[in-house]
């Protein structure tokens, strides 16, 4: 009697311990596959004559960036509730700072770049404190969390024509653009990011996100050049309401709307030229229609 | 050498008896698959949930286009017969591959007076379609598949007299779409797998191009669910299915 209820006792047990076990596998099985993409080739980046491996960056990703992006890369870490922005999730690999055109992967150097630019505004510092090797490693690092590094490759980087000298015609062709494409619509006539949809803009994961102010001094998220904005209205900012205006705006008329941008920033070290045109001019903000 | 001889006559002879057969059922599957559909109709039962105006005044634009004829959310559009318009009806088991394939027309998703038009747009996965902008105002269009299934999110800005966006979306899946500068304008791409149609104002809906067999078919609606029924399609008889979502 006592031996069958023994057994009886064994057989629960052990039936609970299959399935604790199963449901263990399930919560699991995304750190096995990231452990099996950490051998994958799409474990490694090149930048320059810079190699990444993923291997090396385990123990500076532990140290400096799972806090917030997560031991799983998914942009849970224990600070996340207390950001905002968050911080990105390398399991879905959508990536605001690109050179390639909406829908695809960043270019390793990409990744690169914004790892040692930090984005402003946000709680990614800037990493410039870690050595470029250490970078690229981290690169490679972030790279083996996501599906999509493992079926798709880069997008190819958009071709960018050399910087045009800046003109009154190039800054006048370039307020044209602003209007036409209707910039305004979110950063607002004078770039002050009041706009008539500013106000209910959400990310892709429906919360609240600001357009980019140009007048209040801050640094563009993506990078501060004249290249630098060409590339974020070129390739739009995937993840948020900044759209690609790849297929609106010509090569040679993406320059301009670079001048005309620059005439929209208080004066910082790029826009000293774009500011005096623009005084010359008197150039009056865009009539919203 | 003489049984070389039979062996490669036999060979011979079953290679070109092999593609005589091979020919005559494809035939067989083409025709058929080119009679046969699946019909019916998707309902509503209860009462019709109050779908909410849409204040445009954020655009004067498309405050403009609606003038005399204000606008609601489509979330949920059941006709005065208590037809539900907007499902999408597709084949979620009994898939063949001898279906008739898809249409090579590009379905188009267009957006006018600040709406989708269709709110849904049906489309087979690989297959192309074109997203245009009969507006004079700026949208941006910015599909939100899940990342991971291998449908990748865009975002693309079309101002007036934009070109048309033509693309296709991998996997089946029913894809969020909106506008950020337009935050009513929300939408669907009901992507699926093999031949679909989607609901009118009356319900009615007739997927085409199904060839005789057994099928589960599924009845999808944005936010009514999905519901599924078995049909068998029959050479030279159509089959037929009916839904009907109740109301909360």
């Amino acid at each position: 009697m006592r031996s069958k209820s023994f057994l009886r006792c064994s057989w629960l047990m052990s039936a609970a311990a299959v399935v604790a076990l199963s449901l263990c596998a399930r919560a699991q099985l995304s750190t096995v596959q990231q452990q099996e993409w950490l051998n994958s080739p799409a474990a490694t980046s090149h930048i320059g004559n810079l190699t990444g491996n993923a291997k090396a960056a385990a123990s500076s990703y532990r140290r400096y960036c799972v806090g917030c992006h997560g031991e799983m890369g998914d942009g849970n870490g224990e600070n996340t509730p207390w950001l905002d922005p968050k911080p990105r999730d390398f399991q879905l690999a959508v990536f605001k700072c690109r050179s390639t055109p909406t829908g695809t992967l960043p270019t390793d150097e990409d990744l690169f770049d914004t790892i040692g630019r930090g984005l402003d505004r946000s709680n990614m510092p800037i990493w410039n404190t870690l050595t470029k090797d250490e970078r690229a490693d981290l690169v490679a690092w972030i790279k083996h969390f996501s599906p999509r590094w493992q079926n798709e490759k880069a997008g190819t980087p958009i071709q960018i024509p050399a910087e045009p000298e800046v003109t009154p015609e190039r800054v006048k062709a370039g307020q044209e653009v602003f209007g036409r494409v209707q910039c305004w619509k979110c950063h607002g006539v004078q770039g002050m990011a009041n706009g008539p949809s500013a106000s209910t803009l959400t990310d892709d994961l429906g919360r609240t996100i600001l357009p980019y102010n140009f007048t209040d001094g801050s640094r563009p998220k993506c990078g501060s050049s004249d290249r630098d904005l060409y590339k974020i209205f070129m390739t739009g900012l995937d993840g948020t309401p900044m759209p690609s205006f790849a297929d609106n705006i010509k090569p040679d008329e993406a320059w301009d709307l670079v001048f005309y941008l620059r005439t929209l920033q208080p004066h910082n070290a790029f826009n000293a030229r774009e500011r005096q045109i623009a005084k010359q001019l008197g150039l009056k903000p865009v009539n919203p229609q | 050498m003489k049984k070389t001889r039979y062996s490669k006559f036999a060979a011979i002879l079953s290679v070109l008896v092999l593609v005589g057969l091979g020919a005559l059922s494809l035939n067989q599957t083409v025709s058929a698959a080119a009679e046969g559909s699946i019909a019916g109709t998707v309902k509503f039962s209860g009462t019709a949930p109050h779908m909410r105006g849409i204040d445009m005044s954020k655009d004067p634009y498309c405050v403009k286009q609606h003038e005399n004829s204000p606008v609601s959310l489509e979330n949920i559009v059941v006709g005065s017969d208590g037809g539900l318009q907007n499902a999408v009806v597709y084949i979620s088991e009994g898939l063949t591959g001898n279906e008739a394939a898809t249409a090579s027309n590009k379905p188009v998703f267009d957006q006018k007076g600040c709406q989708y038009i269709p709110h849904v747009l049906a489309m087979d996965a690989n297959q192309e379609f074109q997203v245009i902008t009969s507006d004079q105002t700026t949208h941006n269009i910015h599909p939100l598949p899940n990342a991971m299934t291998g449908n990748i999110p865009w975002n693309k800005s079309q101002p007036p007299g934009a070109p048309p966006i033509v693309t296709s979306w991998k996997t089946a899946e029913m894809i969020s779409v909106k506008c950020n500068i337009h935050p009513w304008m929300h939408g669907y791409f009901a992507v699926v797998k093999g031949p679909y149609a989607t609901s009118d104002k009356s319900g009615a809906y007739t997927i085409h191009g199904v060839p005789p067999g057994s099928y589960t078919v599924t009845a999808w609606q944005e936010e009514l669910g999905t519901q599924t029924a078995k049909v068998t399609v029959a050479a030279g008889k159509p089959g037929s299915a009916d839904f009907t979502f109740k109301g909360k």
